[in-house]
């Protein structure tokens, strides 16, 4: 259960994954802002899309890894899935927040309107709903190999319900912009806004597998603090 | 001597917390009285000259299944917890997952009981005409109780033994309903609104499809909701 | 013969903390073992343990020779504890009733009627368990856990609660049961009713049997001297 192996050392290095991000999200950001041209009827407006689109699809990588971590947990039981689940689930909250604030500052200029009932913003939205209770109820569980296993459960669930809630929101309605980049055949975007947006996409993987390496490791330091505390 | 299997057990157990229920008929009366009382709000919350009842009508109805659904789940294992009793369900030689199909089988009783009483009052006092649209009306009914007790039990279980289990458990578990509560009124407005039941067959299919992924997903589960 | 209660090296931990440190016992039919120790010591997690209600971190616990938790093994055991375990708004008649069907007998009602005679409160059987007095909820708890003639008898602090008529009787009750073949685990502070019954004692603390003899012939004042030097 305990796996001291695995313990940071005593003296914090930076993170050479964290740098790498910051470097990449600075070179995407720069390319975006001066070096691509703006879009012709959304204006200067649309260079959100290189903060909104990158934000959505880490929100759903991250709960895949927090679904899939705590899956393997139930089997495995090995504590590092649960931290991975945890700091996955948190990155996760951080970036889908990030998706519902640029989505509404988008909308106002480009719809009208700050909020839309759009199907893909509504998934986003419960998206945050589930997750916030994943960490809620992490919360208010004291034992760890009991916060493990319901965090596990709900995890998964949460993962089975998307699908359920696209369906359900998509049939309700939808007024989002169908895909722009991802067409059989091929991105309806100028190749230059294309190369941006990919950048973008990349260095927000990359600032995600960071903030979850800095979290997993405070995780294992919590841990490593509580079992010092108990004398195991 | 042979232990029931899952079927056998969890029909004991749905039996018993039944019994339990009607002697003490404390969560059912609740349930009952807040659906009513919600329906007769929710009329004033509306200006009735602008939109008429029968518009308001699948709105209240659902919401008001959801909240008095999460009351008498939150009592399923509220009587297991209280002296001990879920060890010596444990301990029986039954398999774990008959826990979990009996209580959801009695919450789905106490659901469409609350159902059965609710569903008349709106139309009573929404005077909404349902005409041949009952026993579809009644299908899609029991669709979404399935549905909702199937992760309403899960949930419950879960968070019996937490802290703020009471606060936890709407929490948790309403951005499940969703697909639940979406397809189900759309379905009944859609009936109500005197249309054939065809024009409703893609929300049904929703409900149908998360009836089956949920009630086998959250029963799978369910062991590892059990402190070991 | 097989030995119907068996601790291999029993450990189980609690989020770093060893609850149980490597427990081991064997009990054959018609003997029984009191467990004493301070609160903590591990007594209750032992029996937990043994009654399949807990999962081992190591080692395996072991009911007349098969492993826990499979209900096979489990059909052997009747749990008492302090705590009732029954459900108050339903009679007597109605908690023995469900846990007989449960355990599939045959004949469920002549198992109950048989189980509440012997525990004298067959004329209090149809009253619901809430109006009855904590002594005598005690004994249709007893009842209920013996119902299906279980041969092996754990029991958590059984005597919380019992008045000296009460605790006298359960005594008697437990002293049958081990004479006609049962074997029995009584976790307990009382050490007066707990030799009083058993063929051996064990003292634990931090997890581990720190003392395990026979009781026979053991006087409890001076056990009680030794208890109190290894324990205080």
């Amino acid at each position: 259960m305990t796996d001291v192996s695995s313990t940071p050392p005593a003296t914090r290095r930076v993170d050479p994954v964290a740098l790498l991000a910051f470097a990449v999200v600075a070179l995407a950001y720069g390319r975006a802002i001066w070096f691509t041209p703006p879009e012709a009827t959304q204006g200067f407006a649309q260079k959100i899309l290189y903060v909104h689109a990158p934000a959505a699809w880490v929100a759903f990588l991250a709960f895949g890894v927090t679904a899939l971590a705590g899956a393997f947990w139930l089997f495995l039981k090995d504590q590092r899935l649960d931290r991975l689940a945890e700091s996955s689930a948190e990155v996760g909250v951080i970036f889908t927040t990030a998706v519902l604030v640029t989505g509404p500052l988008w909308g106002k200029p480009v719809w009208g309107t700050w909020w839309t009932w759009d199907a893909r913003l509504t998934l986003t939205l419960f998206l945050w709903f589930i997750y916030v209770g994943y960490l809620v109820l992490r919360g208010v569980i004291p034992g760890r190999e009991q916060r493990a296993r319901y965090a596990a459960v709900v995890g998964i669930l949460g993962a089975l319900l998307i699908p359920f809630i696209h369906l359900s929101v998509y049939l309700f309605r939808t007024l989002h912009p169908l895909p722009v980049v991802a067409r059989p055949e091929g991105p309806a975007m100028p190749t230059v806004m294309v190369k941006t947006f990919f950048l973008a996409f990349f260095a927000f993987t990359l600032l995600y597998v960071a903030f979850v390496r800095a979290r997993m490791a405070l995780a294992t330091e919590r841990d490593a603090l509580d079992d010092a505390a108990v004398g195991g | 001597m042979s232990a029931p299997g899952l079927l056998g057990s969890a029909w004991l157990i749905a039996r018993k917390d039944l019994a339990i229920e009607f002697r003490t008929r404390s969560a059912l009366l609740s349930a009952l009285v807040l659906s009513l009382l919600a329906i007769v709000i929710f009329y004033f919350a509306w200006d009735s000259t602008a939109v008429g009842a029968g518009d308001l009508a699948p709105g209240v109805l659902w919401v008001t299944f959801t909240f008095s659904g999460l009351l008498g789940l939150h009592r399923s294992f509220g009587v297991e917890a209280q002296d001990g009793a879920m060890d010596a369900l444990l301990i029986a030689p039954v398999p774990r997952q008959a826990i979990f199909v009996g209580k959801a089988l009695a919450n789905l009783a106490f659901v469409l009981g609350v159902q059965a009483v609710a569903l008349p009052a709106m139309v009573l006092f929404y005077d909404v005409g349902v005409g041949a649209a009952w026993p579809a009306l009644i299908g899609v009914m029991i669709l979404a109780a399935i549905g909702l007790v199937a992760v309403g039990t899960l949930f419950a279980g879960l968070t019996a033994n937490t802290r703020l289990a009471e606060l936890l458990l709407p929490v948790l578990a309403l951005p499940f309903f969703v697909p639940i509560v979406m397809p189900a009124a759309q379905a009944t407005a859609k009936l109500l609104a005197g249309r054939p039941l065809a024009e409703s067959f893609a929300w049904l299919r929703i409900l149908l499809a998360f009836d089956l992924v949920f009630a086998y997903a959250c029963m799978l589960v369910f062991p590892a909701t059990l402190d070991d | 013969m097989t030995p119907r209660v068996e601790a291999h090296d029993l450990v189980r931990v609690f989020g770093g903390r060893r609850a149980v440190d490597g427990v081991r016992c064997s009990l054959r039919a018609g003997e029984c073992l009191a467990l004493f120790g301070p609160n903590g010591a591990g007594k209750t997690t032992t029996l937990r343990l043994l009654a399949g209600l807990l999962s081992p971190t190591s080692g395996e616990a072991r009911v007349a020779g098969v492993r826990l938790p499979s209900p096979e093994a489990r059909h052997h055991i009747g749990l008492i504890s302090h705590r009732s375990m029954l459900y108050e708004a339903l009679t007597a008649r109605e908690n023995v009733g469900f846990s007989a069907r449960l355990y599939g007998l045959a004949d469920p009602e002549g198992a109950t009627d048989r189980a509440l005679r012997a525990l004298r409160i067959a004329d209090r059987a149809d009253v619901p368990v809430r109006q009855l007095s904590r002594g005598m909820q005690q004994r249709v708890a007893i009842a209920r856990a013996i119902v299906h003639g279980p041969d092996v008898l754990l029991a958590d602090e059984p005597y919380t609660g019992l008045d000296e008529q009460g605790a006298t009787a359960l005594t008697a009750l437990l002293r049958e049961r081990r004479e006609a073949g049962a074997a029995i685990v009584v976790v307990t502070h009382h050490l007066h009713e707990g030799l009083a019954l058993a063929t051996h004692a064990a003292i634990m603390q931090g997890g581990r049997v720190v003392r395990h003899e026979s009781a026979h012939g053991l006087d409890p004042l001076a056990y009680a001297d030794t208890y109190r030097a290894l324990v205080a």
